[in-house]
């Protein structure tokens, strides 16, 4: 016997300008099973998954739902094949509450009655074993509540597919806990369930079959029985690519930055930085390597002066008298009283490096405005630092006063890159500098990052793609979920190895590690 | 008896400030700041005294009949410049400030120049509807006579309109756009649709605001220069009424009362200092201090429910979801 399929992509290929999101993927989903879906950071799950749920709709292929093919053009129209996407970011409204967040923009049963759908509602949550108060609002619940309501919210409009993008991101061990309980009855009850995820552990815990995806593609779908971490890991990284970035051997190294126990949790009270230390070098490019989320943006913003820490120290190490500043607490503006120089290129570009609306010089001057004792800023030198930039980085734009906005992403980046270098920093952090840059753009920058690195300053690289990191960085350090998981050596690393630190379950791995801390104690006391 | 009288009043007057605070209510609940709300009471006030004048002009005296054209022609009139509002912001993603007070100074424009034509010699044919409007049974000196038909209008709309915001599945999609367009895209709610209807509703129930005034309060031929000022409090009493229109009722009393304060607080309390003409600019600033007041108390309680739509004032891009 056949097993029934609940949903079937076949050939499905989406692309934005010139980028493959996904390329001929063929997937399939049975009728009550869960089915996990890996793959690294842009390797196209999210955007697959969104074309089931409506949100974009194929360039080629077809997606059949029970066997019949589907045009599915809008959220509407896949909540009528009976599929439900919760999606990563909530779509909740703050100030109402759950049940009045589940009813939203439903046409059906003419009377609108709360305590009708606070009755409902209650039905679900008891079949499947939430928890939740359906009149509860949602500003006052906690985040694993509002994706109560949410995967509620689309059993409430009856559907049988459900697709949950990375629900365990923001949740704690026994809330990923109990959610996969809730899954499990809910696949039991006959619902066909794909859960977007990047975490080995779970994929092996909760789902029947995994289908991978690298680089948009559909490498393979197994079932979760017949396979290990090491088959999964190595489907996900692929094999190694040869970039021949020029990479030379660092020169006259020496400690810049000691970041030592820092400690750091966001609004929700979930640990964003747990204590985290290593050192950053002169005439080193350190890398760091992580699942996109995992503490890093966090991490250069308290060396920044942007994020509050609650422990640790920052020391700077003066190349100039020598002397050690701690740079934790201080404002962006005392780092750089200090002499301290940090260059900071946010992984917003345009919402935190930049004004879109203001041309190359201005922003320039955002530098530089306080620079001289004039009451007038002086326009002249970041005219010429703006030509200069233009002409050293190859910036492709109509002059020096046009505005940023109107440049394309490579050479906004290049303008940003620029406008830090030209400092003269001593530490240089860059985080996904080269996101959504093509590959000649990308090299101008590594060359920038290598030539800074000759110069003596300390480069912190935060990169998606490993490859980049291995043929980059000379150290490597790897983030998971806020903790340091590794410290490799770019020249000696491996994909399989770092790909398995950036994965592996932290919370479980926890004792392993003071073990090991330990073991290297006792060597040292030695 | 001086004390009803300046409660009737109060009443009367607060009523224009209803009509504009709940047609704003409405247009805010959908993410949109309306700042054309004073032009738009005045455009209310002039077509509706338009279609008044054309039919007194052709003889017609049926009292019902002329407060229902003058109704449905203020609510049209200034339903339309809702519609321009809601092409330039909606549509166009024009920044909803600029629009708003551009639509102000045009309304403004419009109606002064429509209303100074409807004089034949010293003759002012809309007046003559005025009676219609009057309570049937107030003679011109009661204290009754400000309380006319669009002041129970007025109380029904607002009550209304509490009733479909908080009580329907429309207000509760509507309430949506304004707090989370993206979430009620997502959902399948017209979030463009929604924000026409309410903005052209909304306007619409604004201008009846000026006609109000125009006709039932003030009942003079140069009320109609006053409407614009009327129109800014009526803003101000939407953040009063912290976007409820049935609290606005109440808010609307409150603000009648302070802002004609300074013609009976000083008959009422005979203190030297209130008998100064000067403390009557004074005292019709009060209207603005009480919001200010009302603001900073409920910044200060931080409630979520008491905090504007949150997504009052930005434009929605659907390629943003």
């Amino acid at each position: 016997m056949k097993t029934q399929l609940a949903l079937e992509l076949h050939k499905v290929t989406k692309t934005f300008g010139s980028v493959v999101a996904n390329k001929d993927v063929d997937l399939s989903l049975r009728k009550g099973e869960i089915l996990a879906l890996l793959g690294e950071n842009g390797s196209g799950k999210t955007t697959l998954m969104n074309m089931i749920a409506g949100i974009y709709y194929p360039d080629e292929g077809e997606i059949r739902v029970n066997g019949e093919v589907a045009h599915i053009r809008s959220p509407k129209d896949a909540f009528e094949y009976g599929i439900g996407m919760i999606h990563q970011h909530f779509k909740l409204v703050d100030v109402f509450s759950a049940s009045e967040n589940i009813i939203l923009g439903m046409k059906d049963s003419g009377r609108y009655k709360l305590s009708e759908v606070h009755k409902k509602v209650s039905e679900i949550t008891e079949l499947y074993g939430f928890h939740l108060d359906p009149k509860k609002k949602i500003h006052e619940m906690a985040v694993s509540e509002k994706q109560t309501v949410e995967i509620i919210k689309v059993l409430y409009r009856g559907a049988d597919i459900l697709i949950l993008d990375e629900p365990t991101a923001v949740l704690a061990p026994q809330e990923t806990e109990r959610l996969f309980s809730v899954l499990r009855r809910m696949r039991d009850s006959g619902k066909s369930i794909i859960i977007i995820t990047h975490k080995m552990n779970e994929v092996l815990s909760i789902s029947d079959r995994v289908a991978v995806l690298r680089k948009g593609e559909h490498i393979a779908t197994v079932n979760t029985a017949e396979t290990n971490e090491g088959e999964l890991t190595e489907m996900m990284i692929g094999k190694k690519v040869t970039l021949n970035i020029k990479r030379s051997d660092p020169q006259n190294v020496c400690d810049r930055l000691c970041v030592s126990n820092i400690n750091s949790t966001n609004a929700d009270g979930v640990k964003v930085l747990d204590n985290i230390s290593f050192t950053a070098r002169a005439g080193e490019i350190l890398g760091i390597a992580g699942i996109a989320g995992s503490g890093q943006r966090e991490l250069l913003e308290s060396i920044a002066g942007l994020h509050h820490l609650d422990s640790g120290e920052i020391v700077y190490h003066d190349p100039k008298n020598g002397k050690e500043e701690n740079l934790r607490d201080k404002n962006p503006l005392q780092i750089r009283d200090l002499g301290v120089r940090l260059s900071f290129v946010p992984e917003d570009r345009l919402g935190m490096g930049l004004v879109g609306n203001m041309d190359i010089t201005d922003n320039m001057m955002l530098r530089s405005y306080g620079k001289g004792h004039s009451a007038f800023v002086d326009r002249k030198k970041p005219r010429d630092l703006a030509k200069r930039i233009i002409e050293d980085l190859e910036v492709v734009t109509p002059g020096v006063d046009t505005p940023v906005r109107r440049l394309s992403g490579g050479n906004v980046q290049k303008v940003l890159v620029g406008r830090e270098i030209s400092t003269a920093p001593t530490v240089l952090m860059a985080a996904y500098p080269v996101r959504g840059l093509d590959i000649n753009s990308s090299y101008t920058i590594y060359n920038l990052l290598n030539k800074q690195k000759e110069n003596g300053v300390s480069v912190i690289f935060v990169g998606e793609d490993l490859d980049v990191l291995i043929e980059l960085c000379d150290r490597i350090i790897v983030m998971n979920s806020g903790k340091i998981t590794g410290e490799v050596d770019g020249r000696l690393a491996k994909r399989e190895e770092i790909g398995i630190m950036m994965t592996k379950d932290t919370s479980v791995s926890e004792d392993k590690n003071t073990e090991i801390n330990k073991d290297t104690e006792e060597k040292d006391s030695e | 008896m001086i004390i009803l009288e300046y409660l009737l009043s109060a009443i009367a007057l607060g009523m224009t400030f209803l009509y504009g605070s709940t047609g704003e209510i409405i247009t805010e609940k959908t993410g949109h700041l309306n700042l054309g709300i004073p032009g738009i009471m005045c455009v209310g006030a002039a077509s509706g005294c338009l279609a008044l004048h054309h039919m007194i002009m052709a003889n017609i005296t049926n009292g019902f009949l002329l407060v229902l054209v003058g109704i449905i022609a203020a609510f049209i009139g200034s339903a339309l410049m809702g519609l321009i509002y809601s092409f330039l912001a909606v549509t166009l993603h024009a920044n909803q400030n600029v629009t708003g007070l551009a639509l102000t100074t045009f309304g403004v424009g419009v109606m002064k120049f429509i209303i100074f034509g409807l004089r034949v010699g010293n003759d002012v044919p809309y007046l003559k509807a005025l009676n219609a409007f009057r309570f049937p049974f107030a003679s011109q000196d009661n204290a009754l006579k400000y309380c006319g038909v669009m002041v129970f209008l007025a109380i029904i709309i607002a009550l209304l309109t509490s009733w479909v915001l908080f009580g329907t599945k429309v207000g509760l999609n509507l309430r949506a756009v304004g707090e989370n367009p993206a979430t009620a895209d997502a959902v399948g709610i017209n979030v463009t649709a929604y924000k026409y209807f309410a903005t052209c509703i909304g306007s619409g129930i604004a201008g009846l605001g000026g006609l109000c005034y125009v006709m039932d309060y003030a009942g003079s031929q140069e009320a109609y220069l006053s409407v614009e000022a009327l129109g800014w409090l009526a803003i101000a009493l939407v953040i009063f009424a912290l976007w409820r229109p049935h609290i606005s009722i109440f808010g609307s009393v409150v603000f009648g009362a302070l802002f004609i304060a300074g013609a009976f607080i000083p008959t009422i309390i005979p203190l030297p200092f209130l008998q100064k003409m000067q403390t009557v600019p004074l005292l019709k600033m009060l209207p603005y201090v009480v919001t200010i007041i009302v603001l900073i108390v409920t910044s200060i309680r931080d409630k979520k429910e008491n905090q504007p739509p949150a997504a009052l004032g930005l434009p929605y891009f659907r390629e943003e979801r």
